[in-house]
């Protein structure tokens, strides 16, 4: 699966308003492409839109040469998967961890039926959870933990795309590190094509390669990690990281 | 313990089942009406070994007499014991509002989960029948469907169906759009799941305990309407027992016997009362 | 060692729910005239509890099971969520003036003046003179800068702020944070600054105070703090802050 994910002149719109422009954008594969903007950017509208959730006005998502169009097929659908930002609302709150992480490994018929359990306990293990999560509820776990579950729902598919949409937003700074290293470990070991969404800047230049600025619905900067958080190109690109705080050194 | 292996530790344990008993136990409202419905319930299978006398059991010459140690609560105008009618009444009526209730409960629950889930013209479209049966009075229906096909317990039921299901359909629907905005539902699609098997498996879930506390109420409002119409003489008829004809069949005599009306009168109000209860105390249990 | 009395005290505060489950735990802080402490920690802390203490603005489960709290002068308040700390029904020039008739003693024309005054300081348009907003007219920040009018109309010597910038977007909040460093040069009032970022309370304030679980675990000036802690937890917090390359100089 070495195709790589272009977003061609994706523009949506909500009755008046303006949510993405005019959208071009390249996630080169097995790397991890950082968006960054502020609140009303547009970053998370791009996300649903590469993950097939919202159907852009124009414009198209590109998966190497196939298009990934409104209706996807399950094949598509299994290629990209999301862990977003709230932990209280990503995981049903009825059902058991099992089958949280267990259902769509019995639907795309990924494992045989007798295998389910088992590969439920390998996927709990790759994000450090223990195995006697499984039959318990979400609400039973913490936020941080949560997330790992949330995590392993999404790789359970072998994906090969992952989008992170504000992850650890929601989460302690005391958690916040763990799952970032999760998120990176699990990111080289299953070779993934990750595209990170968060508004800090900190968490950005931990985990990507690349970063994309977004500012009121359009792309506003593309570079690579080390050029942008020392030479941004852009004066909007400037304003942000002259007003992160930092720590006195 | 370093805060990494606290992580990574569930925060309580206990299954599911387990939880909803122990908080059971704790509910006052739920146990009270619980244990209320339970004795009427079990009164009213039990009938046969717990009344003295045959319901439908006439003798003129012991009519309209006043509780004694014979007839517990006395006889009505045709000699008929009383207490053992006011049993055999809740056997009908309590069968009649759950067998009313079904239908309109599955109908009504998954409309609402498809106007809510779907959306748009789905959800336009449920919302337009549904504004338009409510416009009419229930009562007016169900006169209308007596003169049509007949009283009695088919009309109930065929009026119930035609608009019983409207009150779990908006509840339902309300719920459901909310769902629909949450993350686990948009998961549930990323996976590639279809949406007959989100519905299914993922929102009905969670929309049924809200649809079962709406049950109770409506199985109390039902409950009167049913007592209503055998009031008015168009609901089950007799000989059936039913407490509403109990009701009408005492009326004549409210000054002397009271309690020819207003036994199976309170026989309602209890069970109104413990349907009630176990829907408050469900509702507390569920959102603790 | 100069023996002012600082302007607000805490002593040995403990908070606890009706069923005496403790939320803070023995809780002492004190703040000088003109200085700013930062309370910093993770959910569940204490530290806006801490806060709300203060101003005796707790919630109706919880109790002060014990402690004392003297403030030498008067206090005031900036919560999170700016648009939910203002009345949407109405404008904010008359809310505004409407707190400064009540806190100062002026007649409501004069209170209607010094509201715009107050707002033009922090940075909102002249064209409020003409014409009155309302809430939702406003972005996030610039309701915020109103909270703050509402705040510094009361005159207050010390002003207490629970985590204001939290909801708002980073340049919104260097903004808003400079407008407060620069309000508190110039009218001399002391802070306490609650937030769960730590480098935002670096940059803030001149002395820190670290909670966990309702327990103070370290205090005192904030570059020995972040400098040269000894504290587990307060290490842990300060190498969970992500660090950021040096940003180059950009040639205006």
């Amino acid at each position: 699966m070495e195709q790589s994910l272009h977003v061609e002149n994706v523009t949506v719109t909500y009755g008046g308003f303006t949510a993405l422009k005019q959208i071009h954008l390249e996630l080169p594969v097995q790397t991890t492409l950082g968006l960054v903007g502020e609140s009303g950017s547009g970053k998370s509208t791009l996300a649903r839109v590469i993950a097939g959730l919202i159907t852009p006005a124009e414009g198209r998502v590109m998966l190497g040469s196939e298009e990934l169009g409104k209706r996807r097929s399950r094949q598509q659908r299994k290629m990209i998967q999301m862990v977003f930002q709230n932990p209280d609302s990503s995981l049903n709150p009825k059902h058991t961890i099992k089958q949280i992480i267990g259902e769509a490994l019995l639907f795309h018929k990924i494992v045989d039926r007798s295998q389910v359990e088992n590969r439920c306990r390998e996927l709990l293990r790759m994000v450090h959870l223990d195995e006697h999560a499984l039959n318990r509820y979400p609400h039973e776990f913490s936020g941080g933990q949560r997330q790992r579950i949330a995590i392993a729902r999404a790789i359970s598919v072998e994906p090969s795309i992952l989008i992170a949409d504000e992850p650890t937003s929601a989460l302690d700074v005391s958690v916040q590190k763990s799952v970032l290293e999760l998120l990176s470990k699990l990111k080289s070991e299953l070779k993934l094509t990750m595209l990170f969404i968060s508004h800090d800047l900190g968490v950005i230049n931990a985990i990507s390669d690349t970063v994309a600025v977004m500012r009121k619905g359009e792309l506003v900067e593309v570079s690579s990690k080390e050029q942008f958080f020392t030479r941004p190109e852009t004066d909007y690109g400037y304003e942000l990281l002259s007003a992160v705080p930092r720590m006195p050194l | 313990m370093n805060h990494m292996e606290a992580a990574l530790q569930p925060l309580h344990a206990g299954t599911k089942k387990n939880s909803f008993i122990r908080k059971a136990l704790r509910t006052p409202t739920f146990l009270c009406g619980s244990i209320m419905m339970a004795i009427l319930v079990f009164m009213a299978v039990f009938a046969p070994y717990l009344t003295p006398y045959d319901p439908s059991q006439l003798d003129l010459s012991a009519a309209l007499q006043p509780p004694s140690s014979e007839h517990w609560l006395g006889t009505d105008q045709l000699g008929r014991d009383l207490f053992s009618r006011l049993i055999y009444a809740a056997r009908t009526d309590l069968k009649v509002m759950v067998l009313a209730e079904i239908i309109p409960f599955i109908l009504g629950v998954f409309i609402g989960m498809a106007a809510g889930y779907f959306g748009k013209w789905v959800n336009s479209l449920i919302m337009l029948t549904t504004d338009t049966f409510i416009a009419f009075p229930f009562y007016l229906i169900v006169i209308i469907i007596a003169f049509v096909s007949g009283t009695g317990e088919q009309g109930i039921y065929i009026t119930f169906m035609l608009v019983g299901w409207i009150v779990y359909a908006r509840v339902i629907r309300g719920l459901s759009s909310t769902f629909r905005k949450q993350e686990w539902i948009a998961s549930a699609k990323m996976l590639g799941l279809s949406d007959v098997r989100i519905i299914l498996k993922h929102l009905l879930p969670n929309v049924l305990p809200q649809a079962v506390i709406v049950l109770m109420t409506d199985m109390a409002l039902l409950l009167v309407a049913i007592v209503t119409l055998g009031y008015l003489g168009i609901g089950i008829a007799p000989p059936t027992p039913d407490w509403g004809t109990m009701i009408f069949d005492g009326q004549p005599f409210i000054t002397t016997k009271w309690w020819l009306s207003a036994m199976p009168g309170l026989a309602v109000v209890y069970t109104g009362i413990a349907l009630s209860l176990i829907g408050d105390g469900l509702a507390d249990i569920w959102r603790r | 060692m100069k023996a002012v009395d600082p302007i607000l005290k805490v002593e040995n505060l403990s908070l606890t729910t009706i069923d005496h489950k403790p939320l803070v735990n023995d809780v002492s802080l004190s703040v000088g005239s003109g200085e700013s402490l930062g309370l910093v920690g993770e959910s569940g802390s204490g530290k806006s509890l801490t806060l709300r203490s203060i101003l005796g603005l707790l919630p109706s489960s919880i109790r002060q099971a014990g402690g004392k709290i003297t403030a030498n002068g008067k206090c005031a308040m900036v919560f999170q969520d700016p648009i939910g700390s203002l009345d949407p029904l109405s404008p904010i020039v008359s809310q505004l003036a409407e707190v400064v008739y009540y806190n100062q003693n002026v007649s409501r024309k004069a209170a209607r003046t010094i509201a715009v005054d107050l707002l033009q300081m922090l940075g909102l348009p002249e064209s409020l003179k003409h014409k009155d907003r309302y809430p939702r007219q406003l972005s996030g920040g610039q309701c915020q800068r109103v909270v703050i009018a509402m705040a510094l109309a009361r005159k207050p010597d010390i002003l207490l702020c629970d985590e204001p910038t939290t909801a708002l977007d980073v340049t919104v909040q260097k903004q808003i944070l400079d407008t407060i460093t620069n309000l508190q040069k110039e009218l001399g009032f002391a802070m306490v600054f609650v937030t769960h970022n730590l480098a935002v309370a670096s940059a803030m304030c001149g002395r820190l105070c670290v909670m966990k679980e309702g327990r103070i675990v370290e205090q005192g000036d904030t570059m020995q703090v972040v400098g040269h802690s000894k504290d587990p937890y307060t290490r842990m917090l300060i190498d969970a802050v992500l660090p950021l390359p040096s940003l180059e100089r950009r040639a205006e």
